[in-house]
């Protein structure tokens, strides 16, 4: 337990130190989000209406930008080694590493998600459905994106492999997400119908990543 | 406590490296693996730590903890220093401390030994080639291990930091470890040699 802190911890600094480029996600993020409404013109109502989706596809690309340093990082300076000697069980140190990669990337997107909406003129209904469905879903979007991490950890320049493997295995819980908001904007089904679905797929991929990005990194020759 | 190496062999993508190695190792000796570039010494310290698997052949560690496998109780120092340029000497060594458990010195007492208790809270990427390689050499004070297995250990260090490592190296086999290093120049503490040719 001990080490799975020191490591939830040391990427927690790391991210948030000089170089460690948490933050490069949000401003991604930022600038999606912002540019959205020249691109699409002054009218309120459709940008209300696709603000939803906007957030969301902006949220799942600003995921993809950060994850290809989440084990590169590691490998390249030889730490990866070195923490497989640990005692800590690899799927524990990949859920450490997962976690603490979500709280300083994908946790700021939900946070900053309700402000941005207010750029899109979305109504305050939209903005908690906004929020609160990429609060759930990020974290799936981190460990799915995990897997490609793990699978490209050893290559140069792996950040383009790894969006174009990881990308199909996130639209699931894209299609959910939105799914998710419209349902608490109106419609007919209840909102509770897809967004429990968007927590099983998190809840798939806390396991499924952990696992998958695991057998990578323990099959990787290197 | 005796490390048993039994006809091991390599091969990476395809080509043998070696193949019919073995040799025994007991407390407090040292063994030096020496050999031409791309002989395998590497990939042997490598296969003993557990980061690649062999393709025959067997490690085994007698008289270890019998819950802990051959990755936990041997240091490994790559050719990488495993250092975050971020991070100072002082977290650095006390996130590995927590990591690999078994605390052996405080990491205040391991930077002092290795001569940079002065720099203790300084980035580490302000740190030249011999600092980092001294940081990674404290790396194996901070926790107890007895396998120790270096690779070009001595590489990037001064004539006294050498001198340093081989103090600390002796008092590391005085107290029953034992050590594995890969090198090509003559080191300054008895070792029992290991010649290591290609594969046919």
């Amino acid at each position: 337990m001990a080490a799975f802190l020191a490591v939830f911890r040391r990427d927690l600094v790391l991210g948030a130190r000089i170089g460690g480029g948490a933050g490069v996600g949000l401003v991604f993020f930022l600038m999606l989000v912002t540019i959205m409404p020249f691109a699409v013109g002054p009218d309120m109502v459709l940008l209300a209406r696709i603000g939803p989706a906007i957030l969301w596809v902006a949220a799942l690309l600003a995921t993809l930008i950060g994850l290809d340093r989440l084990f590169q990082a590691d490998d390249e300076d030889g730490s990866l080694d070195l923490l497989r000697m640990s005692p800590l069980p690899l799927p524990l140190l990949v859920l450490a590493k997962g976690l603490a990669h979500w709280i300083s990337t994908g946790l700021p997107l939900a946070l900053a998600a309700p402000f941005l909406g207010l750029l899109l003129a979305l109504e305050p209904k939209a903005l908690m459905a906004v929020t609160v469905t990429l609060l759930v879903g990020t974290p799936a979007l981190t460990f799915i994106g995990a897997i490609g991490a793990a699978l490209t950890a050893g290559m140069r320049r792996g950040g383009l492999i790894l969006s174009v493997l990881v990308m199909p295995l996130m639209i699931p819980v894209l299609i959910f997400g939105i799914s998710a908001t419209s349902a608490a904007l109106g419609g007919t089904i209840p909102f509770m119908t897809p967004f429990s679905i968007l927590i099983a797929l998190t809840l798939f991929a806390f396991v499924s990543g952990t696992i998958a990005a695991t057998l990578a990194i323990q099959n990787a020759e290197g | 406590m005796r490390l048993i190496v039994n006809g091991l062999a390599s091969i990476r993508s395809g080509r043998p490296v070696f193949s019919g190695l073995g040799f025994e190792l007991h407390s407090g000796e040292a063994l030096a693996v020496t050999g031409p570039n791309g002989v395998g010494k590497s990939s042997l310290l490598r296969i003993i730590a557990g980061l690649l698997p062999a393709s025959e052949g067997k490690v085994n560690l007698e008289g270890g903890e019998a819950e802990a496998s051959l990755g936990e109780e041997a240091h490994y120092l790559g050719h990488r220093d495993a250092l975050k340029p971020s991070l100072s000497p002082y977290e650095t060594l006390s996130f590995w401390q927590s990591m690999l458990g078994r605390p052996l010195l405080d990491p205040d007492k391991a930077l002092t030994q290795v001569g940079l208790g002065h720099a203790a809270h300084l980035p580490s990427g302000y740190l030249s080639a011999g600092q980092r390689r001294r940081l990674a050499l404290a790396r194996l004070l901070v926790s107890r291990r007895p396998v120790w297995l270096l690779d070009e250990p001595t590489s990037a260090l001064d004539a006294s930091s050498e001198a340093m490592f081989n103090g600390l190296v002796g008092e590391h086999l005085a107290s029953g470890g034992m050590v594995l290093v890969a090198t090509h120049t003559p080191l300054g503490f008895s070792t029992r040699s290991l010649k290591m040719q290609g594969a046919v």
